[in-house]
């Protein structure tokens, strides 16, 4: 009964004052929309941005380095004297990775591993008529790579399986294919540093959106570059691992380089600048919602705190007749709280409405072959975060004004007329 | 003891704001049931600011303040406001309705606080009072819409909706003419009469405190007759 009269009061004085009250709530809806566009809008280009290197990103990339020897044989030897040697050169040695089968196997079998993609690298020369371009060559296996590493989503023409089923298909990266004036279905020829010469059928494009790669790749199967290089079936330049959880991958090249002998960089090492990035820009979304709400806020307290001015003589007759302080505090509030709620379930339908509306909006750029819209991360997250600052922020609002409504002594408002 | 409605014993009280000030010097007042009674005095001799203790809206004062032989004063403000809507019925010189709401729902407002009975009961009680006030074809209506003869009509009914023992006034005809002036005396006296409530009213209108059962005046803070 009680609480029923304070919200018929609650509900008059809010439809009486129905243009300042929607003044309010539309300045709520406005930051919680904001707020949703912005945090949707910003994790889905962050999400895109991740994807672009992650996925493409091996967790733990394996090759073997070129190294300076550490113990020289005038080490071994005189292990207690003082040694100068000078201009030590690394050893000749194949830059392929040794024994690479055991390693691979043994990768495949660990059960945090998604899997193990290995690969041939080799340097070649892209003759086009008189034209020879410095390039390289990637022997790969088609299946895996698309698998681990999104390979297909970077094939803007032809169809990247048909490498695995031709052993003289090639798959040729876009820039480097403008630049030879060549398509698919032409024949391209590669020269090794040895002098080998191979000519490859064209069977698709490859275009990454990073022009230093798509000006000089290109993709055959593993088997062919081997047969290139004039290796055996078990050289494999690099192998790339793929993990269920990305954090173990440190944890996993330290203990590769220990146990094989052999080079393992982890994704954090690679790519040490794209997290800090990452985490930057949502400090700098976060930063901006926040205010958004706070100015929202401010809106609020001022047009609570105008209403009270506005409803003093109203206060005095309440507790004149009968009301306590607290439950003219409770009007106030309640008024703020259905402000609050009503502004932002508005607020949250505008986020989700143009949230819809960018993601349909046509965004095409060479640099991203396969996003054809604007990324958006439509993470109900946002939207729940979204309704507790509305609630919190308009709850402080309207607390405010509230604590000075209850605290007005209605004597003075009586007499002072 | 007799049976008071309402007394104070020495009752003080002081202004400190600009400066100190005696408004009210040891008032000792006692008001009988269904007594009619008339606070006169010249402005700014304490008369209001008397009421308003007795009130119990003003709890800034030194005595004591007794309702029914009960000492109500250091009181909470909450246990206050619920003896104050039980006990006593407020008629303010301005009408003081909240003009976005109508005239019952005016009326019903401190009854559906106090929350005694259902709200249909209420409703009824609050028609009830209208049409005893002769204002009933106006209970619809907005409170910002009728006259200011009606307005304090409407401030009566809802002064009586919770059945009070007292009625207290702050110059209730100060802003009315006399036509109306003297329907809200005629409704004051027929109410002490027939229900025998206690009416205490602060007035300037001697035609209006003439006409009452017993005239207090004040002067200087204290009651002189």
């Amino acid at each position: 009964m009680r609480l029923g009269v304070i919200l018929d009061i609650t509900r008059t004085h809010l439809i009486s004052k129905l243009k300042q009250t929607s003044i309010a709530a539309f300045g709520v809806t406005f930051g919680i929309g904001t707020f949703i566009i912005l945090m949707s809008f910003m994790s889905g280009l962050n999400q895109l941005l991740d994807g672009l290197i992650l996925n493409r990103t091996p967790h733990v990339h394996i090759f073997s380095d070129i190294e300076r020897n550490e113990s020289q044989p005038a080490l071994l030897l005189y292990p207690e004297e003082l040694h100068t040697i000078h201009s030590i050169k690394p050893k000749a040695a194949k830059y392929g990775i040794h024994n690479a089968h055991p390693i691979i196997n043994e990768l495949e079998e660990l059960d945090n591993v998604r899997g193990v993609a290995p690969q041939v690298t080799a340097k070649v020369f892209y003759l086009a008529g008189a034209i020879e371009l410095n390039g390289i060559i990637n022997g790969i296996s088609v299946q895996e790579e698309m698998r681990l590493f999104n390979f297909g989503d970077y094939i803007i023409k032809g169809n990247a399986e048909a490498l695995q089923k031709t052993s003289n298909g090639i798959l040729l990266g876009a820039g480097l294919a403008k630049k030879m004036s060549v398509d698919i279905g032409n024949r391209v020829q590669l020269r090794t540093a040895t002098g080998e010469v191979i000519s490859l059928r064209i069977i698709g494009i490859y275009q990454s959106g990073l022009a230093e790669f798509d000006n000089i790749q290109g993709y055959a199967n593993i088997g062919t570059v081997q047969r290139l290089l004039g290796e055996g079936p078990n050289f494999y330049s690099d192998i790339n691992v793929k993990l269920k959880n990305m954090e173990e991958s440190v944890k996993l090249a330290q203990a590769i380089e220990k146990v094989f002998g052999v080079t393992a960089i982890d994704i954090y090492q690679a790519n040490a600048q794209f997290e800090t990035g990452t985490s930057i820009r949502n400090l700098i979304t976060y930063a901006v919602s926040i205010t958004l709400l706070i100015v929202a806020g401010f809106g609020i307290y001022n047009i609570l705190n105008m209403l009270i001015y506005e409803k003093m003589n109203d206060i005095a007759i309440l507790k004149a007749t009968g009301f306590s302080g607290s439950d003219v505090k409770l009007i106030f509030i309640s008024q703020s709280f259905i402000i609050g709620l009503v502004g932002g379930l508005l607020g949250l339908i505008m986020g989700f409405g143009i949230s819809v509306l960018i993601d349909n909006a046509p965004f095409e750029t060479e640099a991203l072959p396969t996003i054809k819209t604007f990324p958006v991360n439509f993470d109900p997250l946002y939207y729940v975060a979204g309704m507790i600052f509305a609630m919190i922020s308009t709850f402080f609002a309207g607390y405010l004004p509230a604590k000075k409504a209850e605290k007005v002594d209605p004597v003075d408002i009586i007499r002072g007329q | 003891m007799d049976d008071y409605i309402l007394h104070t014993e020495k009752l003080n009280k002081y202004f400190t704001d600009p400066v100190s000030f005696h408004v009210l010097k040891d008032i000792n007042l006692k008001v009988k049931k269904g007594e009619f009674a008339s606070v006169v005095g010249k402005s700014g001799c304490g008369k209001s600011t008397l009421l308003y203790i007795l009130s119990t809206m003003d709890t800034n004062y030194q005595g004591s303040l007794f309702i029914k032989n009960k000492l109500v004063t250091g009181k909470t403000p909450n246990e206050l406001a619920r003896i104050r809507s039980e006990n006593i019925g407020f008629v303010f010189q301005f009408h003081y309705l909240l003009p976005e709401f109508s005239v019952l729902d005016n009326v019903m407002m401190p009854a559906r606080k106090l929350g005694r009975k259902s709200y249909d009961e209420i409703r009824e009680d609050a028609l009830e009072k209208l049409r005893l006030l002769d204002i009933l074809n106006e209970a619809d209506k907005k409170a910002s819409r009728i006259s200011g003869g009606q307005k304090q009509r409407v401030s009566i009914a809802r002064a009586l909706i919770n059945d009070p023992i007292m009625i207290m006034g702050d110059e209730p005809t100060g802003n009315l003419d006399s036509k109306n002036a003297n329907n809200v005396f005629n409704i004051f006296k027929s109410l002490s009469d027939s229900v025998g409530l206690s009416l205490l009213i602060v007035t300037h209108d001697m035609d209006f405190a003439n006409k009452t059962d017993r005239i207090i005046e004040m002067g200087d803070g204290e009651i002189i007759s």
